[in-house]
């Protein structure tokens, strides 16, 4: 049974899409998405809010196992963003990641180009919580000074995968991170720093 | 045929979540120009087509929109494009600084500093800071690829060579987070100062050449130069006539055909604030002479 999408689909998308532009462009904050999406199967909320306001037929989405077992997650995806679902990683515009603990290595993903780096994937990656957590201390781009940020479950590596996919700029994949109802982003442009300073 | 037949702010959803998914690449690779695919607007080319595009894109119902072409409210682009979204997106428009949450801009920044809650549209006619230097696209790009901007530094060395000083008074090149060398739109080099370290985030679009590109806060922005000739901001040594501001941008008027001339804001909200703070000051200190 197909659950419906947003139900204003222009307004909710560009709400949505004011929450996304935020985290993007404040790396580590936190944004509320205001729009309640009844996502299929292991889908939550807030990741299928993102697709409908990102996902379209030029925008092929990998899904993780977790994901993919679910037929419904397909089926909801092309039926409301007809977009394609991408059989390898290195295709997808947008990876949708269900199980933190199983976020396959970066390099899979398409990292961009030197001469056209805006090519590389997108990866969403569901959590629980953005309160709870190893706190890890963010410079970059977007941020005054520094800031703290906690998001769990994360793979136990992800400073060392965020400290790579920083040395690789201007390639690197851009993180999104959502919870059913608020996102974040680790876009490739933040640096990972030892310990919060006050400064 | 009455019936509105726009999608809100004119572009359809497809197109959006197009512009949506380059706008947070640019964002995520400050400085780095992201090709996108560009639409025709109901208007044309070197009016702003970039920056409507990218306005449309970002803006929703709940917005304020503030739109200046070369720091004014009033003339013809800024009015025909604040029309454009009153009709096809029915958002509040304001021409104060602080109460707007979208400013659409045609080559200026504004003087009021710029807040956490607010967005900067840029219109953009030539995104390639390179694009006088070296013609090709293949070649710029592999340049932007390779941080290779020494061509850069020999256009403003000849300036000094030709002048005695770094003559590019607009489109000062500038590198953005260390990394990415980009035009700042044909700003005057006065207002590049103000795009380092800004509160809010600024997106650059160009139509004709469809690129979008971005600064999010607090980023550095820093104006190419050599050590011993540092980048200096320039403005016209005056005052504005009208509110007497001596650190704002200026516009030099003719006055007749002989010679004479004077000097106004370019930023006619900031000139007009500082107008009526005088004026109310002024009728506070009549009143207290009367009492």
């Amino acid at each position: 049974m197909l659950t419906a999408g947003f139900g204003n689909p222009v307004l909710s998308a560009q709400s949505t899409f004011r929450a996304i532009l935020d985290a993007m462009a404040r790396p580590g904050s936190v944004q509320p998405i205001g729009e309640a999406v009844e996502a299929p199967g292991p889908m939550s909320a807030g990741a299928a809010a993102l697709a409908l306001t990102l996902c379209d037929h030029d925008a092929p989405v990998w899904l993780d196992d977790g994901l993919r077992q679910h037929e419904a997650v397909s089926e909801w995806l092309r039926f409301h963003c007809g977009c394609p679902i991408a059989s390898s990683k290195a295709e997808a515009a947008f990876a949708f990641i269900s199980d933190p603990d199983a976020l396959p290595s970066f390099d899979e993903f398409n990292l961009g180009t030197v001469d056209y780096p805006d090519r590389s994937t997108t990866v969403v990656m569901q959590v629980a919580s953005f309160d709870v957590g190893p706190t890890l201390a963010l410079a970059g781009p977007g941020i005054k000074a520094r800031t703290a940020f906690r998001a769990s479950p994360l793979p136990a590596d992800m400073p060392e995968r965020l400290a790579v996919n920083r040395r690789l700029f201007p390639r690197g994949v851009d993180l999104i991170l959502v919870t059913a109802n608020t996102v974040a982003a680790l876009p490739r442009s933040i640096r990972l720093m030892e310990r919060m300073e006050c400064t | 045929m009455t019936a509105p037949a726009y999608n809100f702010a004119y572009l359809d959803e497809q197109t959006k979540r197009m512009i949506r998914r380059a706008i947070l690449k640019a964002v995520a690779i400050p400085g780095y120009q992201v090709p996108f695919a560009s639409r025709e607007m109901p208007m044309p080319y070197g009016w702003g087509t970039g920056g409507v595009q990218v306005t449309a894109a970002v803006l929703g119902p709940d917005d304020i929109l503030k739109v200046i072409d070369q720091g004014a409210d009033d003339t013809t682009n800024a009015v025909s494009i604040r029309k454009f979204f009153i009709k096809t997106a029915g958002v509040r428009t304001t021409t104060e600084t602080c109460e707007a949450t979208v400013i659409q801009t045609r080559h200026r920044v504004p003087e009021t500093p710029l807040s956490e809650k607010q967005i900067l549209v840029f219109q953009v006619p030539i995104p390639e800071p390179l694009r006088f230097l070296e013609p090709r696209e293949t070649e710029t790009r592999r340049m932007h690829a390779l941080a290779d901007y020494g061509l850069m530094h020999v256009k403003l060395y000849e300036d000094i060579a030709h002048y005695g000083h770094i003559a590019t008074a607009y489109a000062y090149p500038v590198k953005v987070d260390g990394r990415y060398v980009m035009d700042p739109s044909p700003t005057p080099k006065f207002d590049n100062p103000k795009m380092d370290g800004c509160a809010a985030l600024q997106l650059f679009g160009a139509g004709r050449e469809k690129r979008i590109y971005a600064v999010p806060p607090h980023t550095s922005v820093v104006s190419l130069d050599f050590d011993d000739h540092p980048f200096e901001p320039y403005r016209l040594d005056g005052a504005c006539v009208l509110c007497g501001a001596d650190d704002s941008y200026l516009d030099e008027v003719i006055t007749d055909d002989r010679g004479a001339r004077m000097f106004v804001c370019s930023d006619t909200d900031f000139c007009a604030g500082r107008r009526s703070a005088a004026s109310s000051a002024e009728g506070l200190d009549a009143e207290r002479r009367r009492d």
